[in-house]
């Protein structure tokens, strides 16, 4: 947390819109948080039935994907805000979304190799399902976890409205997540092959990040702190 | 500001005091059994009862009577359900077994039958639930010995591992699951693969499944598409439906009316009238051969059921 705190302050070079607010921009970025929140709880939901051909679905397991899944989350909060510091804009805002896609696809293609080989190595069901929930989720979910105090920089123009803007994002993701839990356990699991489902929540991130490239802009650096955009110094402590 | 805090906070208050009210009002469905011990657990409370001198074994009581295992107190080696009873059919295929894995414990009554049974016989016993266990032994006189074993473990990954290890059963009953959540994880393809590979070339596995939902048809494929043909066994005025399979080719029916007059003296005193079960055992398809084997990539169990 400190960390946060004590970085290097944004300097006046950093506008304080980071991009160019057009009537797309602010759905298209809480459309894409929304999908981020639905994609998390989707994957942490079929993690339960990755994992179970190998460590079985005893309580352990499930503690093992939450525990694994939170502080995926909780670091990825932390270095997206720490990214969302020096020169936020759209375009690291869009990587996040292809390297989180990037990053599900060993989910796919190598859960079955790591899972035997961590069977065969550890006998205890509780820390081979801590150790596959790590190998296989703490890298993809950290950074969608980066996702969300990012956005809220994107959209921040100033310091009143930040509190409004950070309670809207996260509206839309964490709704974005009841609804991903639902979906999944109600009928993805239903219709679909699990790696079917996975599949869909790499597609559902990369249209994210072109959504945010095709939309969202830097503004002209011409004139920085010219008054029409920027009303107040951001993060004023 | 203000009036609109205060507003919210009645708001809450209200709803959750509703809430308490409706919670204390649900009618308490096992008022007239008389519970003598509960037994606090990682998954669901195990719940003792008695009644009418049956002891019984339940997971779920807000939701009416769901008894996992019970004892007639007054002829305990007597079963109760017609279930278990049935899991005994698998002796028709294999009369002598000398190494039994049981998935599932219960109250333990069918590991303990089989050890009556069969004195010279190891048993390995499979329960993901220790408060199970604790209950089985304290209430319902289950007995560890030197060739009777019960693990803590999850099935599948028991079973996994004695895969890696090279172990085999010739007898293997699958009874893991109650009716409000099934494993999902132990109906796939894949975990019959696991269970037919520790299985000893003249070995039988009996499975209770579910035969009044859709899941019916989904398991029957399943281990048609693992074990090819296999008995399926029904009695009329019992809900369960038993699946007895074989890793080599199925004993005709006439076959088994030997071992049926051989051991039913032995299994008289359980209630289990051997005899009768032979005919009831077809291995004609009722099910719809056309549905979706479940894999580990698609096992929705609990939305099917």
């Amino acid at each position: 947390m400190s960390a946060v705190l004590n970085s290097p302050q944004p300097t006046l070079e950093t506008p304080a819109a980071p991009i160019e607010h057009t009537p797309f921009t602010r759905p298209v970025i809480l459309c894409v948080a929304f999908i981020n929140g639905f994609v998390i709880m989707s994957i942490e939901l079929l993690g339960g039935r990755v994992l179970a051909p190998y460590f079985g679905s005893s309580v352990y397991v499930w503690g093992s994907i939450i525990s694994v899944f939170m502080l995926s989350l909780s670091l990825g909060y932390l270095w997206g805000g720490r990214l969302s510091l020096r020169r936020p804009g759209p375009k690291v805002f869009a990587s996040f979304f292809v390297i989180a896609a990037a990053l599900c696809l060993p989910i796919i293609f190598l859960a079955d190799g790591v899972m035997t080989a961590i069977f065969v190595a550890v006998e205890d069901p509780r820390y081979g399902s801590l150790l596959t929930a790590l190998l296989l989720y703490f890298l993809p979910i950290c950074v969608m976890g980066m996702v969300s105090p990012y956005s809220v920089r994107l959209l921040v123009s100033s310091q009143a409205h930040s509190g409004g803007v950070a309670g809207m994002l996260y509206f839309f993701s964490t709704l974005g997540s009841a609804l991903g839990t639902l979906a999944t356990s109600f009928y993805f699991v239903l219709w679909f092959n699990i790696n079917t489902v996975m599949w869909g929540c790499v597609v559902a991130l990369l249209l994210c990040a072109s959504a945010v490239m095709w939309t969202c802009r830097r503004p002209a650096q011409t004139m920085p702190d010219s008054g029409n955009t920027v009303t107040m110094p951001e993060a004023g402590k | 500001m203000n009036w609109q805090v205060k507003k919210t906070v009645l708001l809450l208050a209200s709803v959750v005091i509703a809430l308490l009210v409706f919670a204390t009002t649900i009618p308490q469905t096992h008022a007239q059994r008389e519970i003598i011990h509960e037994e606090r657990s990682q998954y669901r409370d195990v719940v003792v009862t008695e009644f009418n001198n049956q002891r019984c074994m339940l997971f779920n009581v807000h939701r009416g009577d769901m008894n996992q295992t019970c004892v007639d107190l007054r002829d305990p080696k007597r079963l109760v359900f017609n279930y278990t009873k049935m899991s005994f059919a698998g002796l028709l295929l294999n009369p002598d077994p000398r190494r039994i894995l049981v998935a599932g414990l219960g109250g333990g009554t069918i590991p303990m039958a089989m050890r009556d049974l069969f004195p010279a016989a190891t048993i390995d016993v499979l329960e993901v639930d220790q408060a199970v266990l604790n209950v089985a032994q304290e209430f319902f006189d289950f007995r560890e010995d030197d060739a009777m074993q019960a693990h803590v473990v999850d099935a599948r990954v028991f079973i996994k591992r004695a895969g890696l290890r090279g172990e085999q059963y010739d007898y293997i009953v699958l009874d893991a699951f109650s009716d409000e959540y099934i494993p999902e994880h132990l109906l796939s393809k894949e975990f019959l693969e696991e269970v037919r590979a520790i299985l000893t070339p003249d070995g039988v596995v009996v499975a209770n499944t579910f035969s009044s939902s859709r899941l019916y048809d989904y398991e029957s494929v399943t281990y048609q598409a693992v074990f090819g043909e296999f008995y399926n066994f029904k009695l009329p005025g019992s809900g369960n439906r038993l699946i007895l399979a074989t890793k080599s080719e199925l004993p005709s029916p006439g076959d088994l009316r030997a071992p049926a007059r051989e051991l039913y003296d032995a299994l008289e005193p359980y209630g289990v009238n051997l005899l009768e079960y032979p005919p009831r055992l077809t291995t004609r398809p009722d099910w719809d051969t056309s549905t979706r084997v479940l894999t580990d990539q698609y096992s929705p169990a609990n939305l099917l059921n």
